[in-house]
């Protein structure tokens, strides 16, 4: 991929239209797509560190979502504690997951590790499903009203697009510190060529590791801020391929290894979605997977560098007709 | 008693089990491709064949023939519409490209179908037989046994045809095959169209003997997947002895520890796979 300078014009911008956005569209509705656009951004953000940038597809990144919305709202179940509690607790189980997952997995080709995550994201939501312990099928509730500010809980929905705000400036701030450091290079030479990486003494198996360990984690808080922000998660919501599928097709079809491209693939597609909702009711979610999948496959057939590539090569064609006619 | 009853049953899926897995082998193990939609291939020949009972009537060689027939084109457009580009292109498009496929075919056909389960309409595979005290359904024995058949006649091709060798050159270097005189383009097109059309017929065999809905594609991809890891990759014996075997399991966790389990352990077996012989049961290390 080749990097080209992003001016710093255009991240104030973008930094402070997120910031007045609420303000300026006032209306529940607005703030409600406002908030799902966030937090699409996030999942589909942590999901590009390892798929984008290290070129290690997962198809089954629901299983760090879930144990992120899960964990919190377990330990209220349990013994009442703030969500905030769980957060640190999912993190260190996906640590897990993702080290269980990968260490096997990822030593070998890429097709392993896209076929391990499906099959384990799979085999979780349906022990979650029939295991009464996490709510079987019905899943679990957080608190109907919070007792403070620790519970998360709020009203309005202005604190959760702040909160989200905050946490999707953090995941593509250290994107955005890694891309130009010694990890950033690693993990684009093992995308380009794992034996090419590995003869020049790229460490290959830990470098794809740490990349899976960092999407794991910001995943998993994805997932944790879904649920503080719901207040309720079922296997479907939580481990459901549903899940998985929107983290892929928004950071494959904003640009996936770039920093900007799921930030792009969900101002898309979030919008796009809440109108085919509103269009067709509840019914119309079989639709949206007919849609997604579609999308994917034109992506993958015709542009795998998703819509930044295309910006850049107009851009680079537009450049030299300047050239030309100069 | 009972439990020569379930060893049977199982047996007798896992058969169909091999012959669909037969068909993966061809894609991810000779031309080393991930189909991520091959479960939904075997749904679709599942819907075929009701399609043709439906509308034109007939027996099961009509609709298996048909579905084997619909699956065969089906795969051999996709390889030459999107499978041959994206080879080309990064891991990403070569993972995605099926991944989506099988999105929208499942959803697809949740669309058209609905998510309700169906079964073929009476058909001349009806009633049970009784030997030594067991009881097996007609149609699950027919489709057991034929789904074995046609596995070998699949085994057959690759070894003792033209064709077959032709395929063996592809998948071990296209590039050489072509100084042969073959079109790798025409033989991969044709491995496509194979291992489609071999889920097709083992969607219909399926269809002749359990009910089911479009959501069964998803189970059987993976299942496809535990098999042709189990079998090694590339051999389609190997896919025949592993599919009987996952059968035999699924039929007995399913009996044993509740029918709930039965997708369970297919899906632990293949996590546990992973993890201490990725290579397969069968393969070199």
């Amino acid at each position: 991929m080749t990097k080209l300078p992003t001016s710093r014009v255009g991240v104030v911008l973008l930094a402070a239209g997120l910031l007045v956005y609420p303000l300026v569209f006032t209306g529940a509705f607005y703030h409600d797509v406002g908030v799902s656009f966030l937090l699409a951004a996030i999942a589909a953000s942590a999901w590009n560190i390892v798929g984008g940038y290290a070129g290690q597809i997962s198809v089954g990144h629901s299983m760090f979502f879930g144990i992120g919305a899960y964990t919190p709202l377990l330990f209220y179940t349990l013994f009442g504690w703030s969500p905030i509690a769980g957060i640190p607790v999912a993190i260190v189980l996906s640590l897990g997951l993702a080290a269980l997952i990968g260490l096997p997995t990822l030593r070998l080709s890429g097709h392993y590790f896209s076929m391990a995550t499906i099959a384990v994201a799979e085999l979780i939501r349906l022990l979650v499903s029939t295991w009464s312990f996490v709510g079987a099928a019905i899943g679990l509730q957080g608190p109907a009203s919070g007792r403070g500010w620790w519970d998360l809980t709020f009203r309005s929905e202005l604190p959760y697009y702040y909160i989200f705000l905050a946490v999707l400036g953090l995941v593509l701030a250290v994107t955005a510190a890694f891309e130009s450091r010694r990890f950033g290079y690693y993990v684009r030479a093992i995308k380009a060529g794992e034996r090419a990486a590995k003869s020049l003494g790229v460490p290959v198996l830990q470098t794809k590791m740490q990349a899976l360990a960092l999407s794991a984690v910001f995943t998993s808080v994805a997932g944790s801020l879904y649920a503080v922000k719901t207040g309720f998660v079922d296997p479907g919501s939580g481990f459901g391929i549903l899940v998985s599928v929107q983290m892929v097709i928004i950071a494959a079809l904003g640009g996936a290894g770039t920093l900007y491209g799921p930030l792009l693939g969900a101002l898309i597609l979030i919008p796009l979605q809440t109108a085919t909702n509103n269009w067709l009711g509840g019914g119309g979610s079989g639709l949206t997977f007919i849609i997604y999948g579609g999308i994917i496959v034109l992506i993958a057939r015709f542009e795998p560098g998703g819509l930044m590539e295309l910006w850049y090569r107009l851009r680079a064609k537009r450049w030299r007709k300047l050239d030309a006619a100069a | 008693m009972i439990a020569v009853q379930v060893i049977v049953g199982g047996l007798l899926l896992g058969a169909i089990y091999a012959l669909f897995s037969s068909g993966l082998t061809l894609i991810w193990g000779m031309m080393n491709f991930i189909n991520f939609a091959h479960g939904e291939f075997v749904m679709l020949g599942m819907y075929a064949a009701l399609l043709v009972v439906v509308w034109l009537g007939g027996g099961p060689v009509t609709f298996g023939a048909a579905a084997a027939g619909a699956l065969f084109a089906l795969g051999a457009v996709i390889y030459l519409s999107l499978v041959r580009h994206v080879l080309r292109g990064p891991m990403l498009a070569q993972i995605l490209s099926t991944f989506g496929l099988a999105l929208l075919l499942r959803y697809a056909a949740f669309w058209w179908f609905s998510a309700n389960y169906v079964s073929l309409p009476g058909n001349a595979l009806s009633g049970t037989i009784a030997i030594g005290g067991i009881f097996i359904p007609v149609a699950q024995l027919v489709a057991g046994v034929a789904a074995i058949v046609l596995t070998l006649l699949l085994q057959l091709l690759l070894t003792r045809t033209l064709i077959g060798s032709a395929l063996l050159a592809v998948a071990e270097d296209p590039g050489a095959a072509m100084l042969m005189g073959i079109r790798p383009d025409r033989i991969q097109a044709l491995a496509w169209g194979l291992s489609a059309g071999s889920a097709g017929v083992a969607g219909a065999l399926l269809a002749t003997a359990y009910p089911w809905s479009p959501s069964v594609g998803e189970t059987f991809g993976l299942i496809a997947f535990v098999v042709v890891a189990f079998g090694g990759f590339g051999s389609v014996l190997g896919s025949l002895y592993a599919g009987l075997i996952i059968g035999l399991i699924q039929a007995a966790s399913a009996f044993w520890l509740g029918a709930i389990y039965k997708d369970v352990v297919v899906y632990a077996l293949f996590v546990a796979l992973l993890w201490l012989r990725p290579q397969g049961l069968m393969g070199k290390a």
